[in-house]
C-alpha cells in the first residue's frame, strides 16, 4: 500500500472491509497528516480521538464478523458550522469563541451513525458567509494549490474552504460542507475536487449554525463522484426537527451510478456566457459539452432569462434573513459576551456584536436590516422575492427541454488572497454561476474539469432537476471519466 | 343595547368611546408551539426550556400540531373563517427575554379571519339585547421568557420557561362603545375559549391579558387617534383603564391638546396609564417570512376533527337550558356562565335521572349548593359534595322522603361530614314519615291534651289549624310530611 492518505471513501471503505488494512491505519495517517499541516490553517479543532475510537469500532466490528457500516473505518472533516456534541463549535466566528454545543447537528450524527469518525473541525468564512476564506476570524485557510514558481497564497475558495483544502491536501478523503449560493462547489472548483449540493431539503438543517435558511443546504466534498454519492447517502434523509426536510427515501445513489448519458439531453444556458469570461473557462466549457456527447447526450441551447437577476436577488434574500438568523448571538445565553463598565442592556449588544461579528458579518447584517425595514421592504426583499419565483420558473422551463444543465462553476480560477478583499462586489461576483440554483433550491455539482494556464484547477457544475441528485451525479461522472483530472498539489506544508 | 348610551361627559359636551382590545390567550397544550418543552406554570426558572427555545445556534422550529389545533378549534367557536393557507413571519427586536432575537408570529397571513362574539351587558336580565362584537383575526405566536429584576442589586435575570410558549392573539374590531361592553367582551371570550379548552382563562397566571385600545370622539364623527394600553391582565383593570384613559383623552382633547398614538401602561395600584413609548420611538420590526418554516396549510380532516371536536357552546347551551330544561333566564345564565358549572350542572342531571325536575337541580345548585361553597369560601372545582351526591340528596326530597327543611339540615351534614345523604338520613333517623297510623295516633295524642283548642276550632276559630299543625310536626319531630299532617289534621278536626 504506498499511501492510506491518497485513498478516497470508497477505496477506503473497501479496503477496511477487505482487511487491507485496518481502520486505525487510515485514521493514524489522516491524524498524522492533519497534524503536519498547520500552515494551511484548515482545521479549527483537531479530534484524533474521535476519528480513533470510530476506527476502534470499524476494526473491532470486522474483527467479530460483523457486517460493516456504510462509512466504517472512514475518517472525514467537519465543517464547522456543523455543532457536534462536545466539540467546539465556531462558525469561524469570534462571538461563539469557546461554544461548545451539548448537542449533534443531524447530518453529522447520521455520519458518526454511518460508522465515519471525525477528524477536526474545519475551517470556514465566518458564518459561511464569503468565498475565500479571508472572513474567518481564526485566519484564511490557504489553498494547498500555488502557481508555478509563485508563493502567494491562493485563496481555496469559499465558503467550505477548509473542507475544499484539505481534502485536496490529502488531509481527509471526504468533508462536509454547505452552501448557500455556491459554498460547496466554488471551492470545490478552487482545489480540483467533487462537491454536490442536494436538493434544498435533502440533508437537514438541524443543528447547523444558520445562515440563511431558505438556502442553506449541506453536502459532501471529495475527490470524486462516486464518494460524494456514498457520503450524500449517509447525510441526507427526512428530519423531523427541520419543517424544510423532505420526507422523502435516501435513494442509492451510488449503486445508480451510470455515465452512460444516452436518450439524456444536456442544456447549455446561453445567458452563462458572461462578459469578460476567461477564455480558458469558456475552452473548458465547450470541452465539457463535447465530452458529455460522447456520453451519448443530447446537447441543447436553453435560456434562462432572469439569470442576470439572481445575484442581485440573492444578496438581498441571502443579507435578510442573516440580519435576523444572527440576532440570537447577543452575549446573553452563550458565546462571546462584551460588559463594558456601567452598560446596559443595548450597550451590551453593541459591544459584544461589535466584537464578535467580523466586517463582512457586519455587513451582511446591516444589508438585511436595511432590505427588511419599513419602506424598503417592498423594494428589496418583496422584489427580489419575486425574482426568486422567476428564477425557479427560468429553470422548470429549461427542464422541459433538457435533463441536466452544464455551466462552468466560477467565473476564474483560485485567485491570490487579499486581491478580492477589498472589493465586496468582486468577490460577490465568484457566485455568479452558483446561485441561481441555490435560489432554486436544485441539485449542483462541481467536478474538476481542467487546468487553467497556471495549472490551476477549474471546475464544471452540472445543475439537476429538483431530487434528481442521480442525474447530476450520473452527468458528473461522465465529465470525470473523460476529464481524467489528475493534477495536484505539491506539498509545499 | 344596539346603542351604547355611554358617554363621558366633558366640559364641552359629551364623549363617545371607543374601544378595541387585542387579547393573548396562552393556547392549553402539554408543550410550546415550536418545540417539545413543557409549559407548566410556576415551575422552578429554566426547567422548562429546550435547545430552541433557548436559541441555541443551528436550533429549529417546528410546529406543534396540538396549538394549531386549538386555535382553530376556537375560531370555530366565534365562527370565524378558518385560514387553510397561512404562514409565520419574524417580528425582529433585540431583548434580553427573546432569546431568538424575534417573535414568531403572523403578520401578512393568520390563521383565523373574520369571526365574531356576542356578548349582552346583563346575562341575568331577559330584557338585555345581544350585542355582536367583530373579531378581526387571530394569530398564533410565541410568548417571550421574563426578566427577573428582583435576583440580584445590579444584575437582571432571564427565565426562559415562557419563551416559546404558544399565545393566540385574539384582535377585536373597534366596536366596543363602553367599559361595561369591554368587560363582557373580555368575559364572555373567556367564557368560550375555556368552554373550547383552548386556554384555560387564569387572567392572573397571565395565561390571558388585554392590549387595550381607546379613542374618543364625538357621537357619530370619525375615529380619534387611539393609544394601546398593554397587558391589562383582569376584567376589572381592563374597565378601570378604559375608563382613566377615556377620561384622560377628553382632558387633554378639552385642554387644546392633542391626543399623540402611542402605547402605555396600566398601573392597577393607582388605576392610572403612564406612556410608555410614543410612535416616534417604535420599533421598526422587520417583519418577513419565517424562512425556517413551510406555510401552514390545513386540510379537511384536519378541519373536520377540529369541528367535531368542539362542545356546546355557552350560547347554545344556555338557549337549551332555558327551552329544553325550561330554566328561567336567570338560571341559564348563572349555570352557562363557568364552564365548570355547566359541566357539574349536567353530571347532577344525569346522575338525578328522571327522578328529579331539571328546575329543581337548578334551584339547589344555584341556592344551596352555591350559597355554601361561598360560606366555605370554594368554588365548584373543589365542592365539597359531588354531583353524585347532591343527586342523592335531592332524589329523596324528590321522593318526599325528605321534606325542604329536612333536606337543608342532611346538606349541612353532609357538608360536614362527607357522607352521603342516605346514610344521614339512616343513621340520624331524620327521614321523613308519611305513615298515617303514625301521624293518626300522634293527632289523637294532641287533640286530646288540646281539647279545648278543639272545642275553639270546631266553633269556628280556623286560624288554631296552624296550631295543631305545629304540634303534630312538633311531636313528630320534625319528620311528618307536612302534607299528610294536613290532610289528616282536616279530616279528625272535622
Amino acid at each position: 500500500m504506498s499511501n492510506l492518505t491518497d485513498l478516497g471513501v470508497a477505496a477506503i471503505r473497501d479496503g477496511v472491509r477487505g482487511g487491507e488494512f485496518s481502520a486505525r491505519d487510515v485514521a493514524d495517517a489522516f491524524i498524522d497528516a492533519v497534524a503536519a499541516a498547520k500552515p494551511l490553517n484548515a482545521f479549527l479543532v483537531e479530534t484524533p480521538d474521535h476519528a480513533l475510537a470510530a476506527a476502534k469500532v470499524a476494526d473491532d466490528a470486522r474483527a467479530a464478523g460483523e457486517t460493516l457500516k456504510p462509512l466504517a473505518g472512514v475518517p472525514i472533516g467537519m465543517k464547522d458550522l456543523f455543532c457536534t456534541r462536545g466539540v467546539e463549535t465556531t462558525a469561524a466566528s469570534g462571538i461563539l469563541k469557546g461554544f461548545v454545543p451539548q448537542y449533534e447537528s443531524t447530518v453529522s450524527g447520521n455520519l458518526w451513525n454511518a460508522g465515519a469518525g471525525m477528524l477536526g473541525k474545519l475551517n470556514l468564512d465566518q458564518f459561511a458567509m464569503g468565498s475565500s476564506n479571508e472572513t474567518s476570524a481564526f485566519g484564511n485557510v490557504i489553498s494547498p494549490w500555488r502557481r508555478p514558481g509563485d508563493t502567494a497564497p491562493l485563496a481555496p475558495g469559499g465558503s467550505s474552504g477548509g473542507s475544499s483544502a484539505a481534502i485536496a491536501a490529502r488531509l481527509c478523503p471526504a468533508a462536509t460542507g454547505t452552501d448557500t449560493g455556491g459554498s460547496i462547489r466554488q471551492p470545490a472548483a478552487f482545489v480540483g475536487i467533487t462537491g454536490i449540493k442536494p436538493t434544498y431539503g435533502r440533508c437537514s438543517r438541524y443543528g447547523v449554525v444558520a445562515f440563511a435558511s431558505s438556502l442553506d443546504q449541506a453536502g459532501p466534498m471529495a475527490h470524486d463522484v462516486r464518494d460524494c454519492a456514498i457520503m450524500l447517502e449517509a447525510m441526507a434523509g427526512f428530519d423531523p426537527k427541520d419543517a424544510t426536510s423532505l420526507d422523502l427515501p435516501v435513494p442509492a445513489w451510488e449503486a445508480g451510478l451510470n455515465a452512460d448519458l444516452r436518450g439524456k439531453r444536456v442544456g447549455i444556458p446561453k445567458e452563462y456566457r458572461v462578459d469578460g469570461m476567461p477564455a480558458e473557462i469558456e475552452a473548458l466549457w465547450q470541452q465539457g459539452i463535447d465530452w458529455l456527447k460522447d456520453a451519448g447526450a443530447e446537447i441543447v441551447e436553453v435560456s434562462l432569462p432572469h439569470t442576470k437577476y439572481a445575484l442581485p436577488a440573492y444578496y438581498i434574500i441571502a443579507p435578510a434573513e442573516a440580519s435576523s438568523n444572527l440576532a440570537r448571538y447577543d452575549g446573553v445565553r452563550y458565546g462571546q459576551r462584551v460588559l463594558p463598565d456601567g452598560a446596559g442592556l443595548q450597550d451590551m449588544y453593541a459591544a459584544t456584536r461589535a466584537a464578535g461579528f467580523g466586517d463582512e458579518v457586519k455587513r451582511r447584517i446591516m444589508i438585511g436590516t436595511y432590505v427588511l425595514s419599513a419602506g424598503f421592504y417592498d423594494a428589496y426583499y418583496t422584489q427580489a422575492q419575486k425574482v426568486r419565483t422567476l428564477i425557479a420558473r427560468d429553470f422548470e422551463q429549461a427542464f422541459e427541454q433538457c435533463d441536466v444543465l452544464l455551466t462552468p462553476t466560477a467565473p476564474s480560477a483560485a485567485f491570490v488572497l487579499g486581491e478580492k478583499s477589498a472589493d465586496p462586489i468582486a468577490m460577490y461576483l465568484n457566485d455568479v454561476f452558483t446561485v441561481p440554483s441555490s435560489l432554486a433550491g436544485l441539485p449542483a455539482m462541481s467536478v474538476p474539469g481542467g487546468v487553467d494556464k497556471d495549472g490551476l484547477p477549474l471546475g464544471l457544475q452540472v445543475i439537476g432537476k429538483p431530487l434528481d441528485e442521480q442525474g447530476v451525479l450520473n452527468a458528473g461522472l461522465a465529465l470525470e471519466q473523460r476529464a481524467g483530472f489528475v493534477a495536484r498539489a505539491e506539498k509545499w506544508w | 343595547m344596539t346603542e351604547s348610551t355611554y358617554r363621558i361627559r366633558g366640559a364641552t359636551g359629551d364623549w363617545e368611546v371607543v374601544i378595541g382590545l387585542e387579547v393573548h390567550a396562552q393556547v392549553t397544550s402539554n408543550a410550546k408551539l415550536f418545540s417539545g418543552a413543557a409549559t407548566a406554570f410556576g415551575a422552578e426558572p429554566n426547567t422548562q426550556v429546550s435547545l430552541v427555545d433557548a436559541a441555541m445556534p443551528g436550533m429549529l422550529p417546528t410546529p406543534n400540531r396540538e396549538c394549531i389545533r386549538q386555535a382553530v378549534r376556537t375560531g370555530m367557536a366565534i365562527d370565524a373563517v378558518i385560514n387553510k393557507w397561512s404562514r409565520f413571519d419574524r417580528k425582529n427586536y433585540f431583548y434580553a427575554d427573546l432569546p431568538q432575537g424575534y417573535q414568531i408570529s403572523q403578520l401578512y397571513h393568520p390563521l383565523v379571519g373574520e369571526g365574531v362574539v356576542e356578548i349582552v351587558l346583563d346575562e341575568k336580565d331577559p330584557n338585555s339585547v345581544p350585542k355582536a362584537i367583530g373579531v378581526e383575526r387571530i394569530h398564533v405566536e410565541q410568548d417571550a421568557g421574563k426578566l427577573m429584576h428582583d435576583q440580584h442589586p445590579t444584575r437582571s435575570y432571564v427565565d426562559l420557561n415562557r419563551s416559546g410558549v404558544a399565545l393566540m392573539e385574539i384582535v377585536s374590531r373597534p366596536d366596543m362603545r363602553s367599559p361595561a361592553e369591554a368587560g363582557a367582551y373580555l368575559s364572555k371570550l373567556r367564557t368560550i375559549l375555556r368552554y373550547v379548552g383552548s386556554c384555560d382563562g387564569n387572567m392572573d397566571q397571565g395565561s390571558m391579558r388585554a392590549d387595550v385600545n381607546v379613542s374618543v370622539r364625538r357621537p357619530g364623527e370619525e375615529f380619534g387617534t387611539r393609544t394601546e394600553t398593554k397587558n391589562v391582565n383582569s376584567v376589572r383593570f381592563v374597565m378601570a383603564a378604559i375608563e382613566y384613559e377615556a377620561n384622560r383623552q377628553v382632558a387633554v382633547i378639552e385642554d387644546g391638546g392633542r391626543i399623540v398614538q402611542e402605547t402605555r401602561l396600566f398601573d392597577p395600584d393607582k388605576g392610572v396609564t403612564r406612556s410608555m413609548r410614543s410612535k416616534e420611538d417604535a420599533h421598526d420590526y422587520r417583519y418577513f417570512p419565517d424562512p425556517d418554516l413551510l406555510p401552514l396549510e390545513l386540510d379537511d380532516a384536519f378541519l373536520e376533527e377540529c369541528r367535531a371536536s368542539l362542545p356546546e357552546l355557552p350560547d347554545a347551551k344556555r338557549k337549551r337550558y332555558e327551552g329544553e330544561l325550561g330554566l328561567s333566564a336567570y338560571n341559564a345564565a348563572v349555570l352557562t356562565a363557568e364552564v365548570e358549572t355547566a359541566r357539574w350542572f349536567e353530571a347532577l342531571l344525569a346522575e338525578c335521572g328522571s327522578d328529579v325536575p331539571a328546575k329543581s337541580a337548578a334551584n339547589w345548585l344555584i341556592s344551596d349548593l352555591y350559597g355554601a361553597l361561598n360560606r366555605l369560601g370554594k368554588t365548584i372545582g373543589d365542592s365539597p359534595v359531588s354531583p353524585a351526591q347532591g343527586a342523592e340528596l335531592l332524589k329523596l326530597v324528590a321522593d318526599g322522603t325528605l321534606s325542604g327543611t329536612l333536606s337543608k339540615q342532611v346538606f349541612e351534614i353532609m357538608l360536614e361530614t362527607g357522607q352521603g345523604a342516605n346514610a344521614i338520613v339512616e343513621e340520624r333517623g331524620l327521614k321523613q314519615t308519611s305513615d298515617t297510623g303514625a301521624i293518626e295516633a300522634v293527632i289523637a295524642e294532641v287533640m286530646e291534651k288540646n281539647a279545648d283548642k278543639v272545642a275553639d276550632y270546631r266553633g269556628g276559630k280556623d286560624k288554631l289549624f296552624g296550631f295543631f299543625v305545629g304540634q303534630t310536626m312538633k311531636a313528630m319531630g320534625g319528620k311528618a310530611n307536612p302534607g299528610v299532617v294536613n290532610d289528616l289534621l282536616k279530616k279528625a278536626l272535622g
